[in-house]
């Protein structure tokens, strides 16, 4: 075990890499940083990819409404339909709605999401995006980036730079969905999603 | 839970959670079909064939435009251009379809069982649309999402399905779903149009409209089948429009926001009054529109299957 890693007493199988204020942290630069390589907030879209990544673009709302006293639009957008690995998946993911009560043509839309990994949801989100209309420009906020791309996909604004192995697996565990906030590493494959 | 079924031939083999399933599935298509743009690529490359022996229009449509903006493939075959009229069988008309590498089947044919017996005999999917006095599934689904949607549940609501039930295939589908999702149902019509051991079902069978109404959440009227009435069920279709047709008056006996259905098309003045196709309780376009979601839900689950 590295140094840089905490194991939790409350979590034996995982190793911790973000807490709640970290998090916080993290997400509070980002909202900065949205705010200052738009100029502002007027014309952009946050839209969180679900599910968490719906949670925490409602997170950079506030923070966003906090720093400059306005309102950013917020939509919610599941990628299920545009999964290029839909016909090979063993089980059926559930399918759920997508929610985007604005009109994305002319928007900065800024694409959320927990994790980046393979690049290939965010490859599903921009499509499903193109089908909604045409953003002026889409950017990405990822809370994690563990590598290991697929496709030719680059973030915008990433929390936390976290280099793993292919088979390892890290969750952010958010309080909106009945967990203490975190980012971990889990030690046992057992909860692999 | 994942829907572990190669076909949808009828409702009464369907537990209630799957039937749950499919309606949670099409919900999601409802957004899909207000776009700008109403495609999702989820069934990119597959390949969907409409057989329709009989003649549908609203059916067929549903089914087809569900599969392309579901982005599959259609291709509809109808008997009458189709080698069916130069004495081909019907399961070899379906294997043809099957080794052109078709994914779907959907079938409807004048016949209860047809569906079963391709699904028996076939890799593809195969979806019944309607075989004889059977069958309706995917029509009494489409119900079952309309009433879900405006009530908020069908448990424990008072259902009269009003009609020539014996002749009715989406009768006994609606009966099999809205039973099994905890509705009380009651079936209407004269005795000539009730099947004999209805009550097995578990619904009330009633002869009298206007008690048989009294304090309904909902009213499902069938379609008086005019091209059946050389069969004699009853004395004159005026006859069955004033003992068994839905008028405003009848409406009032119901609960006070009855929901008026009717699977199409509908014969205004026989089993419903004008007034009543067009006053805000008739919910017969949310029921169409109901139709093209559940039609797509469907179609995705299907072709989830592994």
């Amino acid at each position: 075990m590295n140094v840089m890693s905490r194991t939790n007493s409350k979590h034996p199988h995982e190793t911790v890499i973000m807490d709640s204020h970290e998090m916080t942290r993290a997400l509070t630069r980002i909202a900065h940083e949205i705010l200052e390589r738009n100029k502002g907030c007027h014309d952009v879209g946050l839209v969180g990819i679900r599910t968490g990544g719906v949670h925490l673009a409602q997170r950079l709302k506030q923070l966003v409404s906090q720093i400059e006293q306005t309102e950013v639009v917020l939509g919610e957008l599941d990628i299920t339909l545009y999964r290029d690995d839909l016909a090979l998946r063993k089980n059926q993911p559930v399918l759920k709605k997508t929610d985007i009560p604005f009109h994305l043509s002319d928007l900065k839309i800024v694409l959320v999401d927990d994790v980046l990994f393979t690049g290939r949801t965010i490859r599903a989100a921009m499509d499903g995006l193109m089908d909604l209309g045409r953003p002026a420009e889409i950017q990405l906020a990822v809370l994690i980036d563990r590598g290991h791309r697929q496709l030719p996909i680059r973030a915008n604004y990433v929390g936390k730079n976290i280099p793993t192995a292919k088979d390892e697996n890290i969750r952010v565990f958010l309080e909106e969905l009945g967990e203490e906030d975190r980012v971990a590493k889990l030690i046992n494959a057992e909860n692999t999603a | 839970m994942s829907f572990k079924r190669k076909d949808l031939l009828g409702l009464a083999p369907l537990s209630q959670e799957e039937m749950a399933l499919i309606l949670d599935s099409a919900e999601p298509f409802k957004e899909v079909s207000g776009r700008e743009i109403k495609k999702v690529p989820a069934l990119r490359g597959r390949t969907v064939v409409n057989l329709f022996f009989e003649p549908s229009t609203r059916t067929r449509t549903s089914f087809e435009l569900a599969a392309k903006r579901l982005s599959a493939d259609v291709v509809n075959f109808s008997p009458s251009s189709s080698s069916v009229v130069k004495g081909e069988t019907l399961l070899d008309t379906a294997r043809n379809i099957e080794f052109m590498q078709a994914d779907i089947l959907v079938l409807r044919h004048s016949s209860a069982g047809a569906a079963e017996i391709l699904a028996k005999n076939s890799r593809m999917s195969v979806i019944n649309a309607g075989d004889g006095w059977h069958e309706h599934p995917t029509q009494a689904l489409s119900d079952l999402l309309t009433i879900k949607e405006k009530k908020g549940q069908v448990r424990d609501l008072h259902v009269a399905i009003v009609g020539d039930v014996a002749h009715s295939r989406v009768a006994r589908s609606n009966i099999h779903a809205l039973t099994k999702m905890g509705a009380n149902v009651r079936v209407v019509g004269p005795p000539t149009m009730m099947p004999l051991f209805l009550h097995r079902l578990g619904v009330e069978v009633y002869h009298d409209f206007d008690k048989a109404i009294a304090g309904v959440d909902v009213v499902i009227m069938l379609r008086l089948q005019l091209e059946r009435q050389g069969r004699s069920l009853f004395p004159s279709i005026r006859e069955y429009a004033r003992l068994y047709g839905l008028t405003s008056e009848r409406v009032q006996r119901a609960a006070k926001d009855v929901l008026v259905m009717h699977p199409g098309p509908v014969n205004r003045g026989v089993e419903i009054a004008h007034d009543v196709v067009d006053s805000g309780s008739a919910v017969i376009l949310d029921q169409v529109a109901n139709g093209v979601a559940v039609r797509m839900g469907l179609m995705y689950l299907l072709s989830q299957r592994n």
